[in-house]
């Protein structure tokens, strides 16, 4: 019964965190479905939004929901000006040479961050609640809120995607982009649509990372790893599955607790790479 | 000054040894590979602990640890190397990153984020600066034996059916070309040379911790080869050099613009590189030194020779 509950503990942390690795993660997805690209560039992205956080909320107290919008719009912004100026030049030279270049853009805009802020680590001025208990499962109030931003940013894009003009003309560049060429939506600037609303979701990535741990430079590394991992374990591309991807890595880090010490709880994410890829080359629910 | 100069060009060695290792996995191979430091670092920890630990001349040290990294790059292909491009980048760049948990963590072994001090260096009963020049010749020399090793490997048959994996691997396996063990003797003596070259560091400085996993490291080497020029062994090591060159150089504009904290000094000269990087990969792809591109060009027709004798 203790296991039990304890089991039951661990799931539930895993899920809470696992919606939060899978806003960050289905960013990394979308740009990759609609350019072809893997942009290493979200690392810095997540660490741009949480920072526009720590501005709006400790420095000028407005509410997290203003700061989400907030992250949202700078870390998109920032993301499509430097996408135009650092990587589109290079699209003709092939996605891998992009993908090589988007980690020194990486570079530049983690020390940017650097620069302005330096390297003390920052935190967020939040309330303490008490834990919710369900059943001997604790809940902590801040970490279900943070499931449901994640929660409500997944269902906007979702609805985006499926009910919106814009949205159906992006799943058509995702899946053929001469083909909407043709049929007359500028591949151009759905592109640049999908890197805005990409790192804007990798910004609001940072700031759910932000509400949880602290807030420097180099947090959007530390968590890369089990981001690029969710969105492989669901295949690249791959919007619903980069979601399942983070839920089952967030699950496994959680469980791995149970037999492996905690500094490799972010081994989970590569071994889980591995073990994906040689079942599904393509991730879990990949198709093409 | 001198010792500056000594140890800058050392270095520069050491970038050229892992920019070597990278081209002939990337450049010759087509592997995009982002664990590289993972056999740098392999290197560097058998031959440190291999000398620290069992007491082991520094030379017997440097050969396991490069025979440690050359079979960790064999490893990798087995898990790895069937993945396509993007797919390989991230499973790699994991890689490299659980190396650094075991590094950090296997407190027993390697002394965790502390690092192993203590480590002997060669030639290090000589003082002062005799002690720069002999090591740096030492670098320089490995330098230009794997540099020759790498051009004859680039040159010979082998080197050009790695040509022919990267550009298009389907083809070359039509041939009747075994593309797994070409790329796994390309990812072994490439993870070898890195492992070489994390041996080096390592008997230079004296001193090993997590630290070598810095990321900048990967993107200098990435830039030394791409602003060499992929594919080409020369470009390696030239590119190799001025990245140094660019990345000490970059110290002395950051100590130009006054009041400003270390940290944003160590901000400004990342800045420069990685915006460098981007400069120099969108006006040069190719490289300052590109590969050269190799036609085919048909044996003279001995018929046809003849053919135009008799018409003539």
């Amino acid at each position: 019964m203790e296991l039990l509950t304890e089991i039951m503990q661990l799931v539930v942390n895993g899920l809470m965190a696992g919606a939060i690795l899978a806003v960050p993660a289905i960013a990394f997805s979308l740009i990759f479905a609609v350019l072809q690209i893997s942009n290493f560039s979200v690392a810095a992205h997540i660490a741009i939004g949480a920072y526009t956080t720590y501005v709006v909320n400790a420095l000028f107290g407005l509410p997290e929901a203003a700061a989400v919008v907030c992250a949202f719009l700078v870390s998109g912004s920032v993301g499509v000006v430097s996408d135009h100026l650092a990587l589109k030049p290079l699209r003709t030279y092939g996605p891998l040479t992009v993908a090589i270049a988007s980690m020194a853009l990486n570079l530049v805009l983690e020390n940017l961050i650097r620069f302005g802020f330096g390297n003390a680590v920052q935190a967020l001025d939040l309330p303490v609640y008490r834990n919710w208990v369900f059943a001997g499962v604790h809940v902590a109030p801040q970490q279900f809120f943070n499931f449901l931003i994640a929660a409500g940013a997944m269902v906007a894009l979702f609805c985006l995607l499926t009910f919106t003009s814009i949205g159906k003309q992006m799943r058509a560049v995702a899946d053929n982009p001469t083909l909407a060429d043709i049929k007359g939506i500028s591949p151009e600037q759905i592109s640049r649509l999908a890197v805005f609303i990409g790192m804007g979701l990798a910004g609001v990535g940072g700031v759910l990372i932000a509400l949880e741990a602290a807030i420097e430079p180099n947090m959007g590394f530390r968590v890369i790893l089990p981001v690029f991992a969710a969105a492989v374990l669901g295949g690249l591309g791959n919007i619903p599955g980069a979601v399942a991807g983070a839920l089952i890595i967030g699950v496994a880090e959680e469980l791995s607790l149970l037999a492996l010490p905690v500094a490799y709880r972010s081994a989970v994410g590569f071994i889980a790479i591995i073990v994906a890829l040689l079942f599904f080359p393509r991730g879990i629910l990949g198709k093409r | 000054m001198t010792t500056y100069v000594l140890s800058v060009l050392t270095f520069g060695s050491i970038y050229a040894l892992l920019a070597l290792g990278l081209n002939l996995m990337w450049g010759m191979t087509g592997m995009v590979n982002l664990g590289i430091l993972g056999y740098y670092a392999i290197g560097g920890y058998v031959s440190a602990l291999l000398t620290v630990k069992l007491g082991l001349p520094v030379f017997a040290g440097m050969l396991v640890g490069t025979l440690a990294a050359a079979l960790l790059g064999a490893a990798t292909c087995v898990g790895l190397v069937k993945l396509r491009d993007d797919y390989l980048a991230i499973a790699t760049l994991g890689f490299a990153q659980v190396m650094a948990l075991i590094a950090q963590n296997e407190i027993w072994l390697t002394n965790g984020t502390d690092g192993i001090g203590q480590v002997p260096r060669l030639g290090d009963e000589l003082q002062g600066q005799s002690f720069g020049i002999l090591y740096l010749l030492i670098c320089l020399l490995i330098v230009a034996l794997v540099f020759v090793g790498t051009e004859v490997l680039r040159r010979s048959p082998f080197g050009r059916v790695l040509r022919a994996v990267r550009d298009d691997s389907m083809v070359a396996a039509t041939a009747g070309k075994y593309v797994f063990g070409y790329q796994m003797k390309a990812l072994a003596v490439g993870g070898g040379i890195m492992g070489l070259a994390g041996a080096s560091y390592v008997h230079y400085i004296g001193f090993i911790s997590p630290e070598v996993f810095q990321p900048q490291l990967l993107i200098y080497i990435f830039l030394a080869l791409i602003l060499g020029g992929r594919g080409n062994n020369l470009g390696a090591v030239a590119g190799a050099f001025f990245v140094v060159i660019i990345v000490e150089g970059t110290r002395f504009i950051a100590e130009i613009v006054p009041s400003l904290s270390a940290v944003q000094i160590g901000a400004i000269r990342q800045l420069i590189i990685g915006i460098g990087f981007i400069v120099v990969l969108q006006n040069w792809p190719r490289g300052l030194i590109p590969e050269p591109l190799r036609r085919y060009r048909p044996p003279a027709d001995p018929a046809a020779g003849q053919g135009s004798e008799r018409a003539g």
